[in-house]
């Protein structure tokens, strides 16, 4: 369609006619004059109704897009979803509305548990996308004043970002007191700014090593505990033409991060309360020590340096590019969902405690794991805090949840519970890895502090991962550099960096 | 286009109301386009570069600054070094996709076999492909794992080059979109050539020009008014560059980073971090550089007449 429009400008009218005619098929027709005309004959008023009626139409569709767009809010519900853009059915359909945007795999069942289970308040719940899609137009919809939902499931490290812009209810006061002993501290501390709940915890993201079996003994090697363990193991399994160890891929910043809490460090210190101040130690010893670490891992070709997540990093998984994953209790649900474990993998997977810096000195570190948020376009926060704490709460859906490998619960009454700690899972052929290796990752698990700027320092590290990957810089001097741009974003956005 | 609706209705003293009439219907037609274009174009703009003059930040809100947001911009490494790869990504790929396009064009043009048919038509093929299913397709055939390469150069015993690392990206960006337009640069100028005379050739042909004297000096000559037009929709197109690195960046986050393009830089201050204020100066100053450089160009071939004259 363009190039019949631009073809005008090249050559004159006549060329075109010659030239579409004979292009055939690539272009459409343009109209000669015959043809636009209208048959000899009819009467001029014809001809006239005619055009008013097209014009009128078109006005009409006009009308009608810009119509659709808004989107009825009869729900009592702040958001931009109409009860009828649900996902689930909702089933009282008498009692208020709560919208929620969710992407567990799971959520309809638990959406359709809650709803059963409550006659005073129903949910009504979208699948926006997942992570960043979600946030983008979470981000947006904040940003444009209405569109939010009343409740989001938020991930740990975003929480700070979102409640810097206002658009987070604290929920201290809408029924944290009654829920507070079913988590652990650290557990609160992820969802917290301050003083202030942000977040009703769901799921963690506690890490281990998932490593392979059939590697393992190939190469007759045993799990790594240590750091300098696991670059011998590393090392050992290179010299006998065996795959990388492990990964260290740009887009994952929240692993990198994770790796940086392993060696005792604190990126980050940041309380609201102290307007505008914020501490950032990003070129500390320990994240150099990490940084250097890995970039050593990386120099002697140990580690693979994909991207993660991508299919080509899933199909390396499965063809045994690496010997471990370095990766969150949640990454088997992920990995199964993705294809591992089904075909010549089957059964071959297992997973360890993490290796540490200090093995007198252990130091549990968590990557991912997710929350509900009252959102402040909530029209009612009672309502929308009661769904946050209630809805993924229940037993039903966490057994779901668990037992299919999709969260980590971080409910002390799921943690606690026998079944859960006994129970073998499948993936790794009936190893009871949450009693081996999640639950006590999880309960020694300190918190990390987010900050507003998480957004920004994640991109910033993944380019400082890109080029460590790429061989321009060492460790030492992308800690530096990582330091500085992200010390340059804060003073930007006004923060006074201690 | 209101003429041939009331050109009958000329009786004496109608005149005026008819007229008035007239004005009414174009109007109604021009009307649903006005609406359209004032609603999703004018203001937009307006409203972005309202937006520009303001800067916000996370600690302190939002304040009046002027150009501020544009002057920050200019002197911004991230978009600077953005703009500088768009422009250096200009200056390869134009000349290469003019070049693969005239060429094919020329032949197309020499050939009338069924063959040079089908073959118009595959080559103008990848333009139909919409650019983000070209672009996840091109990741794929870049894959290690799944794609074509790692075999073919298997067979001579040879590494398969990554072109979503950080020091191929520029090329495997560059192959997809030459891959998609060059298709469409080459319908223009075929169209282009189609409408030349064809006595001019017999005319050539009869004063003894050989096959290539009729390409270089009458063919190419011609076409200079559709060569310039392709050159300045590439530039602009290139220079703000968005799709084909937003997409990989799924698959290569590593080699493209979020300040990439300045596209992708004004997208993710807009969306990622909260800051549309600085993301609509961006755009703008983006604007700015695009009207520099398709001004220096046109400046510099005013000589050949054009189409924008």
């Amino acid at each position: 369609m363009v190039s019949t429009t631009l073809l005008y400008n090249v050559v004159d009218q006549s060329e075109i006619e010659t030239s579409t005619r004979r292009l055939g098929v690539l272009l459409p027709r343009s109209r000669t004059d015959e043809e636009v005309q209208q048959p000899k004959g009819t009467p001029v008023k014809t001809r006239r109704v005619f055009a008013v009626v097209t014009a009128l139409a078109f006005a009409g569709a006009l009308v009608a897009c810009s119509g659709g767009g808004g989107g009825g809010d009869n729900n009592g519900g702040g958001g931009g979803d109409s009860a009828s853009n649900c996902e689930n059915e909702i089933k009282n359909p008498d009692a208020p509305v709560v919208t929620l945007w969710a992407w567990y795999p799971n959520s309809e069942l638990v959406v359709d548990n809650f709803n059963e289970a409550n006659d005073d308040v129903q949910v009504c719940w979208t699948n926006v996308g997942a992570g960043g899609e979600a946030y983008d137009k979470f981000q947006t919809a904040i940003s444009a004043g209405s569109g939010a939902p009343d409740v989001m499931m938020v991930e740990a490290d975003r929480i700070a970002t979102f409640q810097a812009q206002g658009a987070l209810v604290d929920l201290k006061d809408l029924g944290y007191e009654d829920v507070k002993d079913n988590f652990s501290e650290g557990a609160w501390k992820d969802v917290s700014v301050g003083d202030g709940i942000y977040g009703a915890p769901i799921d963690g993201g506690p890490m281990g090593m998932i490593y392979r079996t059939d590697i393992f003994e190939e190469y007759g090697i045993t799990p790594p505990t240590t750091w300098e363990e696991f670059e011998a193991t590393a090392q050992k399994v290179k010299d006998a033409g065996g795959p990388w160890f492990a990964s260290f891929a740009a887009n994952q910043p929240a692993y990198v991060t994770a790796l940086f809490y392993g060696n005792g460090a604190e990126p980050f210190e940041y309380d609201p309360a102290n307007e505008g101040e914020i501490g950032i130690n990003l070129n500390s010893p320990e994240i150099k020590e990490v940084l250097e670490y890995w970039s050593g891992l990386v120099e002697k070709d140990l580690v693979g340096t994909e991207d993660q997540f991508t299919p080509e990093y899933i199909a390396g998984v499965i063809n045994g590019n690496y010997a471990t994953y370095l990766s969150a209790a949640w990454a088997p649900g992920y990995l199964q969902g993705a294809g591992v474990g089904e075909g010549a993998d089957a059964g071959v997977w297992a997973t360890a405690p993490m290796p540490q810096w200090d093995p007198n000195n252990p130091i549990a570190i968590n990557w991912g794991g997710s929350a509900f948020s009252v959102s402040s376009q909530a029209s009612n926060p009672e309502l929308a805090a009661k769904v946050a704490f209630g809805v993924y709460a229940d037993q039903a859906s966490l057994d779901d949840g668990w037992q299919n490998q999709i969260i980590f619960p971080l409910n002390v009454n799921v943690l606690d519970s026998d079944e859960f700690l006994n129970y073998e899972v499948p993936f790794f052929s009936g190893q009871q890895a949450n009693k081996e290796v999640y639950v006590p990752a999880a309960n020694a698990y300190k918190g990390m502090t987010y900050t507003p700027l998480g957004q920004y320092y994640y991109s910033a590290l993944t380019k400082q991962i890109a080029a460590i990957n790429d061989g321009q810089i060492t460790g030492s001097e992308a800690a530096d550099a990582l330091q500085e741009d992200v010390v340059s974003y804060a003073e930007e956005q006004g923060f006074t960096v201690n | 286009m209101t003429a041939s609706t009331a050109s009958p209705m000329t009786k004496k003293g109608h005149r005026r109301s008819t007229t008035a009439r007239q004005n009414l219907f174009g109007w109604l037609f021009v009307g649903p386009f006005g609406i359209i274009f004032l609603a999703l174009l004018v203001l937009p703009i307006g409203f972005a570069l309202y937006l520009s003059l303001f800067q916000k930040s996370l600690i302190g809100g939002t304040r009046f600054v002027l150009f501020g947001n544009y002057a920050k911009a200019f002197t911004d490494p991230s978009f600077l070094d953005g703009v500088w790869f768009v422009i250096s990504f200009s200056l390869v790929l134009i000349p290469l996709q003019m070049a693969v396009s005239l060429a094919i064009a020329l032949i197309l043009d020499i050939l009338i076999t069924r063959f040079a048919r089908f073959s118009r038509l595959m080559i103008f093929m990848p333009y139909a492909i919409p650019t983000v299913i070209g672009a996840l397709m091109w990741g794929f055939l870049y894959s290690d794992n799944f794609g074509p390469l790692a075999e073919l150069f298997g067979i001579f015993g040879a590494q398969a080059p990554d072109f979503l690392s950080r020091s191929l990206i520029f090329w495997g960006l560059l192959n997809i979109v030459t891959w998609q337009w060059a298709g469409y640069y080459m319908i223009i100028l075929y169209a282009a050539l189609q409408g030349i005379d064809p006595t001019l050739y017999e005319a050539a042909r009869i004063d003894g020009a050989s096959q290539w004297q009729i390409v270089l000096r009458i063919k190419i000559p011609l076409l200079t008014p559709a060569l310039l037009l392709i050159l300045v929709f590439a530039l602009i197109g290139t220079l703000q560059f968005f799709n084909e690195p937003k997409i990989l960046q799924q698959l290569a986050a590593g080699a493209i980073p979020d300040d990439f393009t300045p596209n992708m830089y004004a997208y993710q201050q807009a969306f990622s971090l909260a800051n549309q204020n600085y993301g609509a100066a961006i755009s703008f100053a983006l604007g700015a550089v695009v009207f520099v450089c398709v001004y220096i160009f046109l400046f510099a071939t005013r000589k050949r007449g054009s189409f924008l004259s």
